[in-house]
């Protein structure tokens, strides 16, 4: 079955369940989760990349198109995640940034960085110093060096609050159409009201 | 106390700066005190007419680069492969306290381990090995200086470990981390790319620190190195200490080839460095995922769990041989014990262990009064000390002992100077110093300054604010830091040696005088007595804050 799978998905900080969620986010859709601070929004993110800090531990299923991620390293999970930081690598370039998620077995990798570029509004942008970029700028090549990594799934942990007004509609424009585009399920948390009205996808609110 | 910059850097830098120059002369022929006038290239044409003087330099150099890029390797290894993790947590805990122990009881415990009539042997022998006496083999002392290295790498490691530690948290190693796992790179890869990079510059100066050290290094290199011919610090050393004064004409010479030979390691290092680094940016931007996460992890725990075996299994030898009465070859344990060797050498023992705390309290309090006087001003007149002020900190552990303790002791002796107790402290302070300061500013920088507007608010004076608020608050850092400061005193055995003149003696001086004789019962003594008193000073610097804050919970210090 393809998609994201929450199944009886409970997260436990010590022995105190902390947050509990099932659900199914098909290719292409935005499952929008809203709470406030403290309600374990980034540690349900955190379970699902495998990244849990030592103190929770974590019980129930999480699939993804059929495979099971639950204890599978991280990095075999094949789930992208981009926060309100670009979290850029500043000793990177740019073009450096994204050649960091384009996969070593891809041919001409100079061509693909420059089409990545291009396809961000980048182009001739390869050689720059992440630090002379936009905050808008920086957004889109964090954005697009997930996507080069060839995720199967999308995490947003409240990826436009950092964001001006104005960019925040086009951000969001930019990342939930290269998502449909993609087929990838995407769970997004937020407490922005307007992120999941601009998702459409269903809405779930942690108490 | 707006001067307590200004002295602050006469105390560091002074001495190291005066000591160059004063062995300038001597090397050039020009020792007035010794009846030596004519200047010239005399004392180089007998340097490099010693015979020992190529396998000199190259022990030298080989040992200190071998130790250097090891330590750092290790360091790295065990921070990528663990950093973050709970596991982390248990290697830090069995780590930290290595960096107490000083660097001469280490080098003896490991000794007393790995020598063919060491711990080692005894323990496979003579079920594994055949042997019934100890084999004829070159272990310690060997002439590689494989022995030295390993000493000085499970010394370094604590140290790299926790000045990495200081600086990791400015490289957001855990959301870096995630990123590069979310994108299907191992934990080892992900950090060697992605938070390496940043990390290395920050631990950049402690890492020359090491190479500057392990390449110029006495004490160690007395105890675990080669000695016919052994590394030039350790020969320029004996050019000091023989009774032929001639000789120290030579030693400037040889101390001055030293800082050539430290200063051009440097470059070699800093070149290597930036090949490394453009390398590494290649290796991260070509997308390759995993390189056998798996197994560095558990090479990395082993390497870790060896560093805190070598030097925790050499003081518990250092222990049993101070106690033992027979222990005969091939048994793994003593045939007997006995407390004779303290009741015999315990009386002998106390008023050198009185003189070495005496000069390392003298100098860690003086340390303690001038940085904490230098961080109060600094943050009254809003003062930053920035890039250039902390290369200054670091001159006294970058430019090496040897190069100019020998020039410093010409001085002295040039002006008729006395060479007692308070000129050693001096000499200590200035790399008591130092550490004191890396270790309380940045708790003095992280407290909340916010309080002190409160308090201002309140009324209350600059004074107040800083015996009261301030210093109380920082009571646990401040005790940490002189708890630091007291334990590189300890360690100190160069200064002691060519400062002292002979006329101070502190454990360190003794133990390592001791090593030539090698009776493993006193110099187990020694080395025990040399480790308890660092050892005390850190239990009282984590004791008294509890004592003083049982019902603070905040102000406790670290658990």
């Amino acid at each position: 079955m393809s998609g994201l799978i929450l199944d009886h998905l409970t997260i436990h900080l010590g022995d105190a369940p902390l947050v509990s969620l099932t659900a199914t986010v098909a290719p292409g859709e935005v499952l929008t989760v809203m709470g406030p601070s403290g309600s374990g929004k980034s540690t349900l993110l955190a379970a699902i990349t495998g990244t849990l800090a030592p103190a929770f531990r974590c019980t129930g299923r999480i699939a993804l198109n059929g495979r099971d991620l639950t204890g599978l390293p991280p990095q075999g999970r094949r789930v992208g995640i981009l926060f309100q930081d670009d979290l850029l690598f500043p000793h990177l370039s740019v073009g450096g940034n994204l050649g960091f998620g384009l996969p070593s077995g891809a041919r001409d990798r100079k061509a693909a960085i420059d089409a990545a570029l291009a396809e961000i509004g980048l182009e001739g942008f390869a050689d720059r110093d992440p630090a002379t970029l936009s905050g808008g700028q920086k957004a889109r090549v964090a954005l697009m060096r997930m996507l080069l990594s060839e995720p199967q799934a999308l995490l947003l942990d409240e990826p436009f609050s950092r964001l001006d007004a104005a960019l925040r509609d086009q951000m969001r424009d930019m990342v939930f159409s290269r998502a449909r585009a993609r087929g990838l399920p995407v769970l997004m948390v937020t407490h922005d009201a307007e992120d999941a009205r601009a998702a459409g996808g269903a809405l779930v609110t942690l108490p | 106390m707006r001067l307590a910059p200004l002295l602050t850097l006469l105390f560091l830098a002074g001495p190291v700066l005066a000591g160059l120059a004063g062995v300038v002369a001597p090397a050039l022929g020009y020792f007035p005190a010794i009846g030596a006038n004519d200047w010239g290239l005399g004392a180089f044409r007998a340097l490099f007419d010693w015979p020992g003087i190529s396998t000199a330099i190259r022990l030298s150099v080989t040992t200190g680069l071998a130790a250097t890029a090891i330590a750092l390797a290790v360091t790295v290894l065990i921070l990528a492969a663990w950093s973050g993790t709970r596991t982390f947590r248990w290697i830090e805990r069995a780590l930290s306290p290595l960096l107490s122990v000083p660097h001469a009881a280490a080098a003896f415990g490991i000794a007393f381990l790995i020598a063919p009539s060491g711990w080692i042997v005894r323990a496979i022998s003579p079920w594994l090995t055949g042997w019934t006496r100890p084999p004829d083999l070159l272990i310690l002392q060997d002439p590689l200086g494989i022995a030295m290295v390993l000493g000085l790498v499970a010394k370094e490691v604590p140290f790299l470990l926790l000045m990495a530690l200081a600086a990791l948290p400015q490289c957001q190693p855990s959301r870096s981390l995630t990123v590069a796992q979310s994108m299907g790179y191992g934990r080892v890869t992900g950090w060697l790319k992605a938070v390496l990079p940043r990390l290395y510059p920050l631990i950049r100066l402690p890492v020359y620190a090491v190479l500057a050290y392990s390449m110029s290094v006495v004490d160690v290199a007395i105890i675990l190195g080669p000695n016919t011919p052994p590394p030039l610090s350790v020969q320029v050393v004996r050019w000091m200490s023989q009774p032929d004064l001639t000789l120290r004409l030579t030693a400037a010479a040889g101390a001055l080839l030293q800082t050539g030979l430290v200063v051009g390691a440097l470059i070699t290092w800093r070149l290597a460095e930036m090949a490394l680094a453009r390398a590494g940016r290649r290796w991260a931007t070509g997308g390759a995922r995993s390189n056998g996460d798996p197994a560095l992890r558990v090479l990395a725990m082993a390497l870790a769990a060896l560093s805190a075996a070598a030097i925790f299994a050499g003081l518990a030898g250092l222990g049993l041989w101070s106690i033992t009465s027979v222990w005969r070859f091939p048994q793994a344990l003593p045939d007997a014990l006995t407390l004779s060797h303290w009741a015999r050498h315990g009386p002998m023992v106390l008023p050198t262990l009185a003189d070495t705390v005496l000069i390392a309290a003298s100098a860690t309090l003086a340390a303690l009064v001038l940085v904490i006087a230098c961080l109060e001003t600094e943050i009254r007149l809003r003062l930053r000390l920035e890039g250039r002020a902390l290369w200054l900190l670091y001159l006294p552990l970058i430019i090496p002992q040897i190069a100019f303790l020998p020039g410093l002791q010409t001085l002295a002796l040039n002006w008729g100077a006395d060479m007692g107790r308070v000129a050693v402290t001096l000499v200590h302070l200035v790399f008591v110093l130092p550490y004191v300061m890396l270790s309380l500013a940045d708790p003095y920088h992280g407290w909340d300054a916010r309080q002190a507007t409160v308090a201002a608010a309140l009324g209350a004076s600059p004074r107040r604010i800083f015996w009261r608020l301030r210093l109380s608050m920082l009571l646990a850092p401040a005790l940490t830091a002189a708890a630091v400061g007291f334990a590189v005193s300890v360690g100190q055995y160069l200064p002691t040696l060519l400062i002292g003149g002979g006329r101070v003696q502190t454990l360190t001086t003794e133990a390592v005088a001791l090593a030539a004789g090698g009776d493993r019962r006193v110099i187990g003594i020694y080395a025990l007595a040399q480790t308890g008193v660092v050892v005390l000073g850190f239990a009282a610097a984590i004791g008294l804050p509890r004592l003083v804050w049982a019902n603070r919970r905040g102000l406790r210090g670290a658990a």
